[in-house]
């Protein structure tokens, strides 16, 4: 037997003008997506002659009551679980729209399934069961159709037979998931209420919902707009590849936005070199003459040789996209191992790859709770916001200003493992016009490297005065120095004496010499050396943002002394003109040091000596990749 | 930009993909109407050329004209034509119902062909609207070691993101025309002015709506003697296009066992 649903009719033949609007159907579990979809297509005369008759007597032989939901259910595997595994893609009519409904799954276990098919989609519909309500599954697909890009929204409560066909009912929920679109963003187009198996609400306003006066199911869809290409938006032409199969050296790709023809004036970014486009490649007739709008699959020669690879941005001067290394993402999570700080990714954009590192994470929750509580992770089926660091440039823009570039997808081992938006692109140039060509160093890092025997690092030793960090800050200053690197001692009160001289202890004033020794320490790590800062540091936000400067260089260990311990040492004196008042803003005696929750590495120097822990430290160096552990090919990383 | 032209367009952009992230790949060509039209898009993306094989895993029971329509635009289109046989009917899976057996050999031998080139990846021309489990495919769709298909455990495939990089020794199914209709193939058949096999048209009230091996395709009734009037009747037909494939029709899942298989 094959349960197929053919198409009632093809999809826009020649000559006809009816739009194809792709829709997506979700919600919780149960709520009665693929029994909509089998009324759907009854209601809309879609169904192939005898199907219908045909499922029944095949609900007769085993013996279970016809449900609608078995048109989709093709699958034996599905007919044995009772779910929808996967997305299908069915074809029907109304008044004036062909529809290509995408049935997606409710099950959170296929979560990367809905995705897949709901991305697809020009305009969702989401399923709520009357009796049930707004569910977590609910929430969390009205979370996705937001990261997703998918604006137009329509509600159905179905099963409103099993309420009474209640208008109080409905409208609770209406209300309930009504906030919750409105707080993401999405205005549903309409709230609809339905019984799926009976029909109501779905091509016909019956009797029973009589105090219902807005659109049916059918004509909700026949309403929806399909997705427009971006003409009117800058050119944004990501390079798929450069193809020299004959005399002509083509750079193909997809407009994904704006338009091109020959004679315009080009940037190709992130290099920002500049050319003009010579002819408009095509087959079996070229050059084409015209101009080539958003969707176009095209091929381009220009006039000059550049060198160009996959994953550039062919844009137009002026309206070019950023240069970046740096950016912030709102992304959804598919991956078993939750997404943590410090992880090491494959981002792509478009074309473009690059390996990335999670520099930070913020806003971490999982969509489908109603009381979010933030986590430090982004865990399997959850969204947050990362700042991630490229290793290679990219260009890019926030999705705000290009839906079809500015969305990246993450990889983990060779599969896709996550989504989402660019929000901002950090310290992102606007396209440097080609004759202003910045002076970089006479070095190279590499070369800086194969001396030293090590890459740059800002070593950030926090923890409470006394605690260790100057006699730990020395002894790997001389340790590494004797191995032929490159190490410089930035200790925080040495510094305050002249560079930061103008700065006292307020909050402010705290938060801006933090700011100035992860400056400079920086710019030593970017140039090779090891800056080793010794500073209390006690906000964590303000360690948090020097690690932002810092990025993947950035290694935090908190010399974890116990307090007594170091009250007890007292070198300086501070503690004791502390309690006797002396000394305001002092960090120790009260709970003003905010110890890390992510440090590197944790040293208590109550419990070992310092040569000791100086081999603790040089060992977290090696491990995260700092200290060459032996001689390694640097030509390699050239 | 029409319906025919955002089709195209993205075809384009997944032919492009799958020659830019796979090694060595290969476009399965079963002489039918939809991988005569990838053929096509194939010369579209890469200006004139199919820089890869075209590979023909015969069963050696496909119709006369079929394999004059190979032999004839296979020098036409100067593609790298690799034909390829199947083994015996004998070293096919004997719990399968007879159709689907015959079938199954096709999938035998386009595993002795993948062992022979070592291709990561092959191009095969299957639609969404043809048949319920292919409605459940990606893109890019993974294969097992064994060629085996885990519809349990698809990877995500989103904003034309493919996931390109299979385990050492599997190789991936590329499906550039996955969101095409048998509808959209003959408008752009018509369009383009593509060649097809005349059984498609109806000669003494049938036609072959689709083609396979001769013993287990039946053709089905229809006067549609041009492409505009196949384009007529299906507007109207409510009957699945593979109905005169006799494999899709034996048990209720013997078209999914063979997908899992490594069918196409």
């Amino acid at each position: 037997m094959n349960m197929i649903v053919t198409p009632a009719s093809p999809a826009t033949p020649n000559g006809t003008t009816r739009p194809q609007v792709r829709i997506v159907i979700v919600g919780h579990v149960d709520h009665g997506k693929s029994t909509l979809v089998g009324r759907l297509l009854h209601e809309t005369g879609s169904l192939p002659d005898g199907k219908l008759e045909m499922l029944k007597a095949v609900s007769a032989r085993r013996g279970m009551p016809f449900e609608w939901s078995f048109l989709l259910d093709a699958l034996q595997t599905e007919r044995d679980q009772g779910i929808t595994i996967d997305t299908t893609q069915i074809r029907f009519r109304t008044n004036s729209r062909d529809i290509v409904l995408i049935d997606a799954p409710g099950h959170a276990e296929f979560l990367r399934n809905m995705i897949t098919g709901a991305s697809q989609a020009d305009g969702a519909v989401l399923i709520i069961d009357a009796l049930e309500g707004v569910r977590d599954q609910t929430r969390r697909h009205g979370y996705l159709l937001h990261l997703l890009g998918v604006k137009q929204v329509a509600v159905v409560v179905n099963k409103m037979d099993r309420v009474d066909f209640s208008a109080d009912r409905f409208k609770d929920i209406s209300d309930e998931i009504s906030a919750h679109l409105n707080g993401l963003g999405v205005t549903p187009t309409a709230v609809i209420p339905i019984s799926a198996r009976d029909g109501d609400g779905v091509a016909q306003r019956t009797d029973r919902i009589g105090w219902y006066k807005g659109p049916t199911v059918v004509e909700a869809l026949d309403r929806l707009e399909p997705a427009r290409p971006l003409e009117a938006l800058a050119l944004r032409l990501p390079v798929q590849a450069i193809y020299k199969f004959d005399d002509r050296r083509i750079v193909a790709g997809r407009i994904e936005s704006g338009s091109l023809i020959a004679g315009d004036e080009i940037v190709i970014m992130p290099a920002g070199k500049i050319a003009k486009i010579k002819t408009v490649e095509s087959w079996p007739v070229t050059p084409v003459a015209g101009r080539q709008g958003a969707g176009r699959s095209v091929g381009i020669t220009l006039d000059r040789e550049l060198f160009i690879e996959r994953g550039d941005i062919v844009a137009h001067a002026g309206t070019a996209p950023r240069e970046t290394r740096r950016l912030r993402a709102r992304i959804f999570w598919l991956h078993d191992k939750p997404l943590a700080k410090g992880d090491q990714l494959l981002v792509r954009c478009g074309p473009k790859e690059s390996r990335a590192t999670v520099v930070a994470i913020e806003k971490a929750v999982d969509p489908g709770e109603l009381s979010s509580s933030e986590n430090k992770a982004i865990g399997r089926n959850h969204v947050g916001e990362i700042d991630i660091s490229l290793s290679n440039p990219i260009a890019t823009d926030p999705y705000t200003e290009n839906p079809r570039t500015g969305r990246l997808v993450i990889e983990v081992s060779g599969r896709i493992a996550g989504g989402g938006l660019v929000l901002s692109v950090d310290a992102g140039q606007r396209a440097v016009p080609v004759d202003i060509v910045p002076v970089e160093s006479a070095l190279r890092p590499d070369e800086r490297s194969a001396r030293y025997r090590h890459n740059g690092a800002v070593v950030w030793l926090t923890g409470l005065p006394a605690s260790g960090k100057s006699t730990l800050a020395k002894a790997l200053e001389r340790r590494l120095f004797s191995n032929g690197g490159s190490p410089i001692l930035l200790d925080g009160d040495t510094l305050r004496a002249g560079l930061n001289g103008d700065l006292g202890f307020s909050a402010t004033d705290r938060s801006e010499n933090i700011r100035r020794l992860a400056e400079v320490a920086t710019h030593l790590a970017r140039n090779g050396h090891i800056a080793i800062v010794a500073a209390v540091s006690p906000a964590r936000e303000d360690r948090a943002a020097a690690r932002r400067i810092a990025d993947t260089a950035f290694r935090e260990i908190h010399v974890a002394t116990p307090a007594g311990v170091c009250e007890e040492r007292d070198p300086k004196g501070h503690y004791k003109k502390a309690r006797a008042g002396a000394l305001a803003s002092f960090t120790g005696i009260g709970n003003d040091y905010e110890a890390p929750q992510a440090a590197e590495l944790v040293i208590d120097t109550s419990q070992r000596t310092v040569a000791e822990a100086a081999d603790e430290i040089e060992q977290m160096l090696k491990t995260s990749g700092v200290l060459f552990d032996e001689l390694v090919d640097l030509a390699a990383n050239i | 930009m029409d319906h025919l032209d955002q089709l195209e367009a993205q075809s384009i952009y997944i032919f492009r993909e799958a020659f830019a992230r796979l090694k060595k790949i290969a476009l399965l060509w079963s002489l039918g109407k939809d991988s005569n039209v990838m053929i096509w898009l194939a010369r579209k993306a890469f200006f004139g050329r199919m820089p890869f094989p075209a590979l023909h895993v015969d069963t050696g029971k496909k119709f006369p004209e079929m394999y004059r329509f190979r032999d004839h635009y296979g020098k036409e289109w100067d593609l790298d034509l690799r034909v390829e046989p199947c083994p015996p009917i004998d070293a096919v899976d004997p719990t399968l119902p007879p159709a689907a057996r015959s079938a199954a050999r096709k999938t035998e031998g386009l595993k002795m062909a993948l062992a022979k080139y070592g291709f990561d990846g092959l191009i095969a021309g299957i639609r969404r609207d043809e048949e319920a489990t292919r409605a459940k495919e990606r893109v890019f769709s993974p294969r097992g070691l064994e060629g085996n298909w885990d519809v349990r455990d698809q990877p995500p495939e989103f904003w034309d993101h493919f996931n390109a990089s299979p385990p050492q020794g599997a190789h991936l199914r590329i499906h550039p025309i996955l969101h095409w209709t048998e509808a959209d193939i003959w408008a752009y058949t018509k369009r383009e002015n593509i060649p097809i096999i005349p059984l498609y048209l109806s000669q003494n009230g049938k036609r072959y709506r689709s083609l396979g091996d001769q013993d287990i395709t039946n053709p089905v009734n229809s006067t549609a003697s041009t492409i505009d009037e196949i384009l007529v009747e299906l507007e109207q037909t409510k009957v699945p296009e593979r109905a005169g494939r006799a494999l899709d029709h034996e048990t209720e899942d013997a078209f999914e066992r063979l997908r899992v298989a490594g069918y196409l």
